[in-house]
């Protein structure tokens, strides 16, 4: 029996416990067995779908037209039936928030996210969250079953308290932090005893229900049998008079593991990995570095138009566009009064928003090859903010040496403030790389604060000595300065690490790893290049 | 609209909680944030609170102002002779990520606007949230130009909008809960400063406490009603502690070798300005009220030192401590163990 065509059942009969499911690959057939199952509606919600359509607003075509408010329901409002996302990788994480607190708020849909996202594009975590099934269909096979008298059963379903403790015991081993998927866990075993027309949950269907809610889910591989007997044992375990033919919730917690290890594919757990190394690229950082388009940021214009989406009626506009046609208009409605105005008029304000980069530099100042380097980045710097005049973009210097870190050139645009700054650069002295990619990080947040899109461009050999605290030894060096290296990669700044040692590959090959850095070995770097190879990041 | 997960109900979570009770005592406490991974009961602690809270009078207007205290009223109910109050749940409004500008401040009316040739003024989230709570799930991931905005009202209470040529301004007294993964993005350090308490939520680790969870859970979504009203009793319980907090509290003494102590507790911790102490002073009082103490003593100070003061500290990229033990290391030294 195929599981996407089990979950499916299980959704048509319990739908306010399960609410839904995110499908990758073929939905088609899915969707199709689905409605035939639960004879419900199907809504498509597609990702440009307006926010007021899923909320609802005044229809302001339809108000002009009558003269009266006519109100648009949202489909998340009166929603029942069955919510299509169809690509719903691509589906903005506010109106992902908006189906989120619907769902949480009782409402009586089922969502089926349609995930067609390659590689690392994933539904909105907000949703997979609240779903039920994760589920990867290839071919679907409609499983032949009626839930009708499944649903009268379902009502009637015990649990087992050792059930309970057993699924709840699997999701704490699986490593997962979310209490959700265990308490629709508990109503998809209930709701396959119904479909088996059973009145009690039995083991196997426990087992069923880990497999198709939870090891989906899991972030850790379940620890050997052996392990788990050294641990300290469960406070409900060793109790005096326990009938033995009765599993306990230890069992079959071990058993369900079993089940859960048995659908785990192959290098599932590595994958999940490789998201849990990534936090928030996609939800966190992308969502405040979008783009808002017709929302904020300078005034440029108006263009026809509906205010929907939070798109700003420009009034003035509306009115001078309507104002011509008034005589005629008047002359179709008599009846009417003050100024005629048809949705062709509507006018919308549009924004530009200014997004400059600024490239921070960081400079390895330490060592005998810190004048030339120091020059080298005095004359980048230069050159970028020569070039930048034009695409108003900013520049930053920080040089790292002996047992600090210091800005020598704030974030500016100014060619000429830069020339002062960097007038007379210290150089020599040990290599404090961590307090070097820590300043960075420091001003990058600063940038990306103030709107602007940070670019930290490394120039080192990577080759750490100094700790953070300040004591020489390259061991603690070099960890302190991978341990700032990744805190750099969870802010998510982009970064450039250009490696002046001529060993490769070198030290500072690792750091660019641990950072997310593109890396560029140049020995014997000049100026010039240096400049070119910063400004080709910075356009991308 | 469907019944809510009763409050008293919710079973692991006792520091949001009781944050969230204090801010019921007391208001000025100003706000809660509760930082934590998905699903551990956030949302759905602070909608259950909603239904928990003690009824309010109000008036009749778009802001429900209150109609004992003329001073925190709307223009539209100074000028009015008569008020007729009725009893509403106290506000408890969702703000949504992508909310727009217009929709949390106000905006022109447009449908009056267009069919009536009328300049009127239609309120915003911030106005249906006067007097209650503004919940912004996923605070962390909410654009910069709302957070400003927000933080200007919060502080002043008073929502001003300036634009299309409107001029409006009416009371806007929020208590803003905010909630997030703390994974997923950075809150500004002025941001965790207007908060006033802070509490980071996590998931039991222990078998029993999913349990107890999972089962409530489930038997509150078998059957809303039975299970509401089984809670029926401890919900009237908690609620008249707060209303019996509330009276208590302007009469809870903090004697000046508390506050002292309270001050060398920040100074210690070097936390920024002077708003972790006065916050770590009227939750400490808030406590001392909900507990029926007449005077704050260094056991109420000490347990709220975590919540208060926890988002006020610099952080340190590499200090692998967290703030938490740096507060209890700092409690030790200036309480004694």
């Amino acid at each position: 029996m195929s599981e996407a065509a089990l979950a499916c059942a299980l959704l048509a009969l319990d739908p306010e416990g399960l609410k839904g499911a995110v499908i990758r690959g073929q939905a088609d057939a899915f969707l199709a067995h689905l409605r035939q199952l639960a004879q419900r509606k199907l809504h498509r919600v597609p990702p440009h779908i307006g926010v007021d359509r899923l909320t609802g607003s005044l229809d302001i075509a339809a108000t002009l037209k009558s003269g009266m408010p006519v109100f648009d329901t949202g489909l998340l409002v009166g929603g029942d039936g069955v919510l299509l996302l169809t690509s719903a990788e691509r589906l903005s994480p506010d109106k992902a928030a908006l189906i989120a607190a619907a769902m949480d708020g009782g409402a009586a849909f089922t969502v089926i996210a349609h995930d067609e996202g390659i590689d690392d594009e994933r539904a909105p975590p907000v949703l997979v969250e609240r779903v039920a099934f994760l589920l990867e269909v290839k071919t679907y096979e409609p499983l032949d079953i009626g839930i009708a008298s499944a649903r009268a059963l379902l009502a009637h379903v015990s649990i087992p308290d050792r059930i309970t403790e057993g699924l709840c015991q699997t999701a704490l081993a699986l490593g997962l932090a979310s209490i959700r998927p265990a308490i629709m866990a508990l109503r998809a075993a209930r709701a396959i005893a119904a479909l088996d027309g059973r009145r009690e949950v039995d083991d196997d269907d426990a087992g069923l229900a880990a497999r198709l809610i939870l090891a989906p889910r899991a972030v850790t591989f379940p620890a050997p049998a052996e392990e788990e007997t050294d641990q300290p044992a469960p406070q409900d375990a060793p109790e005096p008079g326990e009938d033995d033919s009765a599993p306990t919730p230890r069992d079959l917690a071990d058993r369900l593991l079993d089940a859960v290890k048995a659908a785990l594919p192959p290098g599932l757990l590595a994958a999940l990995e490789k998201n849990l190394r990534q936090p928030g690229s996609k939800a966190g950082a992308g969502a405040v570095s979008q783009k808002a388009g017709s929302k904020r940021g300078r005034p440029v214009g108006t263009r026809p138009g509906e205010p929907k989406n939070g798109a700003r009626l420009a009034l003035i506009d509306t009115l001078r566009a309507a104002a011509p046609w008034q005589p005629i208009r008047r002359r179709a409605s008599a009846i009417r009064t003050g100024v005629l105005v048809e949705t062709s008029d509507f006018r919308i304000r549009r924004f530009k928003e200014k997004r400059e980069t600024t490239a921070i530099f960081a400079v390895d100042a330490s060592g005998s090859a810190a004048l030339h380097r120091m020059a080298e980045a005095k004359g980048a710097v230069e050159l970028l903010l020569a070039d930048c005049y034009v695409r108003r973009d900013r520049a930053a210097l920080i040089a790292f040496r002996g047992t600090q870190a210091e800005l020598l050139l704030p974030p500016t645009r100014s060619l000429q403030r830069a020339r002062k700054s960097l007038a007379d650069l210290p150089g020599g002295g040990g290599t404090p790389l961590a307090a070097g990619i820590e300043q960075s990080l420091l001003v990058a947040s600063q940038v990306s604060r103030s709107g602007g899109v940070p670019l930290v461009v490394f120039l080192t050999d990577g080759k750490a000595n100094i700790a953070r605290d300040g004591t020489a030894g390259r061991d603690l060096a070099m960890r302190d300065a991978e341990a700032a290296a990744r805190a750099l990669r969870l802010a998510g700044v982009r970064a450039l690490m250009i490696d002046l040692s001529g060993t490769r590959p070198g030290p500072a090959r690792k750091l660019a790893e641990a950072m997310g850095a593109d890396y560029l070995p140049l020995p014997h770097a000049d100026a010039a290049r240096i400049s070119a190879s910063v400004n080709a990041a910075m356009k991308t | 609209m469907s019944l809510r997960y009763p409050f008293s109900a919710i079973s692991g979570q006792d520091e949001l909680l009781q944050a969230l009770l204090l801010t019921a005592v007391d208001p000025l406490i100003g706000g809660l944030l509760a930082f934590g991974d998905r699903g551990t009961g956030k949302s759905t602690a602070v909608r259950a609170l909603a239904a928990l809270l003690p009824e309010i009078r109000a008036n009749p207007c778009a802001y429900h102002c209150d109609p004992d205290s003329p001073s925190a009223q709307c223009d539209a109910c100074r000028k009015a002779d008569t008020h007729k109050p009725r009893k509403m749940p106290i506000p408890v409004v969702d703000l949504p990520l992508g909310a727009t500008e217009d929709r949390v401040l106000g905006s022109l009316n447009l449908e009056r606007a267009l069919s009536h040739g009328e300049k009127s003024f239609e309120p915003g989230l911030l106005a249906q949230a006067n007097r209650g709570y503004l919940y912004i799930d996923e605070v962390n991931l909410l654009e910069d130009h709302i957070v400003d905005l927000l933080l200007d009202v919060a502080a002043s209470g008073e929502n001003v909008v300036e634009r299309e040529g409107l001029s409006v301004r009416h009371p806007a007294r929020i208590v803003l809960v905010g909630s997030g993964n703390p994974e997923e993005g950075e809150l500004r350090p002025q941001l965790l400063d207007r908060f006033g308490l802070s509490v980071e939520v996590r998931t039991p680790t222990e078998v029993a406490a999913w349990v107890e969870i999972v089962k409530r859970r489930d038997a509150f979504e078998r059957d809303p009603e039975g299970f509401t009203a089984q809670w029926a009793r401890q919900e009237d319980q908690t609620r008249r502690r707060i209303v019996k907090a509330r009276k208590a509290l302007n009469g809870v003494e903090v004697p000046d070798s508390e506050l002292e102590r309270a001050a060398t507790l920040c100074i210690h911790l070097k936390t920024d300005g002077l708003r972790g102490q006065l916050t770590l002073m009227r939750a400490a009082r808030a406590l001392a009220a909900f507990e029926g103490a007449r005077r704050v003593t260094g056991d109420h100070l000490k347990r709220m030192a975590a919540p208060s003061l926890r988002h006020r500290l610099r952080r340190n990229p590499l200090d692998e401590t967290g703030s938490t033990a740096r507060i209890t290391r700092a409690v030790t030294e200036v309480f004694g163990a």
